[in-house]
């Protein structure tokens, strides 16, 4: 596969602000199995960066091993401009973490379990108090504050995990699947928040298989895929990896199909479906034109459909199994 | 703020969660209570005509029983507290507040001391308890002085923590709290095969190696010195070594499996 897809882009003729997470050949393994083979990233301070990439693609092992969770097997790794290899200890004072699974005291309430955070990070007790109420009132805790917090729904649970992330004043964050399992409503709280704390200069690493939620959060994604980085860049360029989009005409009578067919040239052809893809970027004036066409030469459609690439489309191409057929709006070549 | 100091306040903040959780939960710690009061009340109220007629030479009364016992039921307190340790233990690495702490910049073993120093003090609760309940059906220390008392908590308390130590290896080997329970069965087991209910001399020629070789056995004997004046002889050193050498052992292998990388 390859994995210079697209090359890593650099700021603003090749000024790098920098790095709060930079990695270069990150492997880790757990027997025969290879999870992360030899990964490469650089996020720059106070941007958000998206690790996206299906289940099993290595997202939570990259978080793990960056958050000083586990040990890489290999890999020159800074966070925060210090060696996860030689001062973990001093990662772990810049960073914060919260993970997939809520890391929360579900036997003690939720304002115990911001005071426990607040003397951990050897808080004063009235400083404590303090930062506890504002990141609780913040997180629309308040009420629940003095409830177990095993009794909260879930996203109240996440919400109450990354209030606690907060209390030592992070400047670089890991967020492991934050919206997972969240329903609708509190996906877009927990979107305001991820917002928030970026407009305070803090870097977000998050990792997601939405990409919604990617093209949404992030300045930087890396598409992860079978433990390599399949692609990376922003959302724009990598919309740009696949090719243009298209308008799909397809027709109900083969006969109708067949003398379209000769009758343009240029065009995709899908035999099977009766369909004809003629490549357009979507705009309104290409789009007229495409019609002036086809009403000069006399041909109508049954339906017609315009389709512009976006992350569903590059996520596809890029992790998509090399055995199965592939999906219509799918570029034909494999990447694989 | 320096190492130890780190240590210091670090693990106090995690004693504190513990208490928290033993305060906020108190059936765990009360249920491993029952068990020591009901062997205690079924061996003096229901067996204790026979009992008492096999030691002493015979002809003991029930109330000689009573003094017999105690000091073993007390031991066998502290190990069943611990078995609550081993469980507590297993059921919180499976927390994902476990994770969260890894990643902080804490003293790593803070979690660990902070479970042990909680499990000690609630052994040393429980055992004042079951003694309350042992004073109120009779039993009475014979002449013992206010030093021997001192000298007899500070050696239950040396057991709590080198038996705790254990349970917590046991707890974090353990995938799950009902692993933990079944691992940490050794330290239910092995008072009821000790001289806790009868003396060695008592038992099965064959078995009385099993009896005598093992922590419990030197421990109680050196309990019951203390508290009745009986010969202490060589097991009071005996069972300072076993307790100091479970609490390096429990203490090195819990720090190395706590120090792995989590699954």
């Amino acid at each position: 596969m390859p994995s210079s897809v697209m090359p890593t882009t650099r700021q603003g003729g090749g000024q790098l602000s920098p790095a709060a997470v930079s990695a270069v050949g990150l492997r880790k393994s757990y027997g025969d199995k290879t999870v992360l083979d030899g990964i490469d990233l650089r996020i720059p301070a106070g941007s958000v960066f998206a690790l996206l990439g299906p289940n099993g693609a290595g997202k939570t092992t990259a978080v793990k091993i960056l958050s000083t969770l586990i040990t890489a097997d290999a890999g020159d790794l800074h966070v925060g401009g210090h060696d996860l290899a030689t001062d973990p200890q001093a990662v772990r004072a810049a960073i914060g973490v919260t993970g997939q699974f809520s890391a929360v005291d579900g036997l003690i309430t939720g304002e115990e379990n911001m005071l426990l955070m607040a003397d951990l990070h050897h808080l004063s007790k009235p400083e404590g108090r303090r930062t506890a109420a504002e990141l609780l009132d913040r997180f629309d805790l308040v009420e629940a504050a003095k409830k177990p917090a095993s009794s909260y729904s879930g996203g109240m649970k996440r919400r109450l995990d990354l209030a606690m992330t907060l209390v030592g004043g992070p400047r670089i964050i890991f967020l492991d699947e934050p919206t997972t399992g969240l329903d609708p409503r509190s996906r877009h709280n927990m979107w305001g928040i991820i917002r928030e704390l970026v407009s305070d200069g803090v870097t977000v690493f998050l990792t997601t298989q939405y990409l919604e939620e990617a093209d949404e959060l992030a300045d930087r994604i890396a598409v992860l895929n079978d433990g390599k980085i399949a692609a990376q860049g922003s959302a724009e360029e990598l919309k740009r990896l696949i090719p243009g989009g298209h308008v799909r005409l397809r027709f109900a009578d083969p006969a109708a199909y067949q003398s379209a067919a000769s009758a343009l040239r240029e065009v995709t052809r899908d035999d099977e479906a009766l369909a004809l893809q003629i490549p357009s970027g979507g705009s309104q004036r290409e789009l007229r034109s495409i019609l002036d066409w086809l009403d000069s030469v006399g041909i109508e459609a049954d339906e017609l459909t315009v389709h512009t690439p976006d992350l569903d489309d590059v996520f596809f191409a890029l992790t998509g199994p090399a055995d199965v057929p592939t999906q219509p709006n799918q570029p034909k070549e494999n990447v694989r | 703020m320096s190492a130890l100091s780190l240590a210091v306040r670090d693990s106090n903040t995690m004693l504190r969660r513990n208490l928290l959780h033993a305060r906020r939960y108190p059936s765990l710690t009360l249920n491993l209570l029952l068990t020591p009061v009901v062997l205690l009340l079924l061996f003096v109220y229901i067996f204790g005509d026979v009992m008492s007629a096999g030691i002493g030479g015979g002809g003991a009364d029930r109330s000689e029983y009573i003094a017999y016992l105690v000091p073993g039921i007390l031991m066998m307190t502290i190990g069943g507290t611990v078995v609550g340790t081993a469980v507590s233990v297993s059921m919180d690495m499976t927390e994902g507040i476990i994770a969260r702490f890894r990643t902080m910049a804490i003293h790593r073993g803070s979690v660990l001391v902070g479970h042990v120093i909680g499990s000690v003090l609630q052994a040393i609760a429980s055992v004042v308890l079951v003694g309350a309940v042992a004073v109120a059906i009779g039993f009475r220390s014979t002449n013992a002085t206010a030093l021997e008392w001192l000298a007899a908590f500070g050696l239950m308390a040396l057991v709590a923590l080198a038996l705790t130590w254990m349970a917590v290896g046991m707890g974090l080997v353990s995938p799950n709290a009902e692993a933990a329970g079944n691992n940490a069965l050794p330290l239910i087991v092995l008072p009821l095969i000790s001289s806790a209910f009868v003396p060695i001399d008592a038992m099965p020629g064959w078995f009385q190696p099993v009896a005598e070789y093992q922590p419990f056995t030197p421990a109680i004997e050196t309990l019951r010195g203390l508290l009745l004046g009986t010969e202490i002889g060589h097991n009071g050193w005996i069972a300072i070594v076993w307790c100091l050498g479970l609490t390096v052992l429990g203490y090195y292998w819990s720090k190395a499996v706590f120090h792995r990388d989590p699954k």
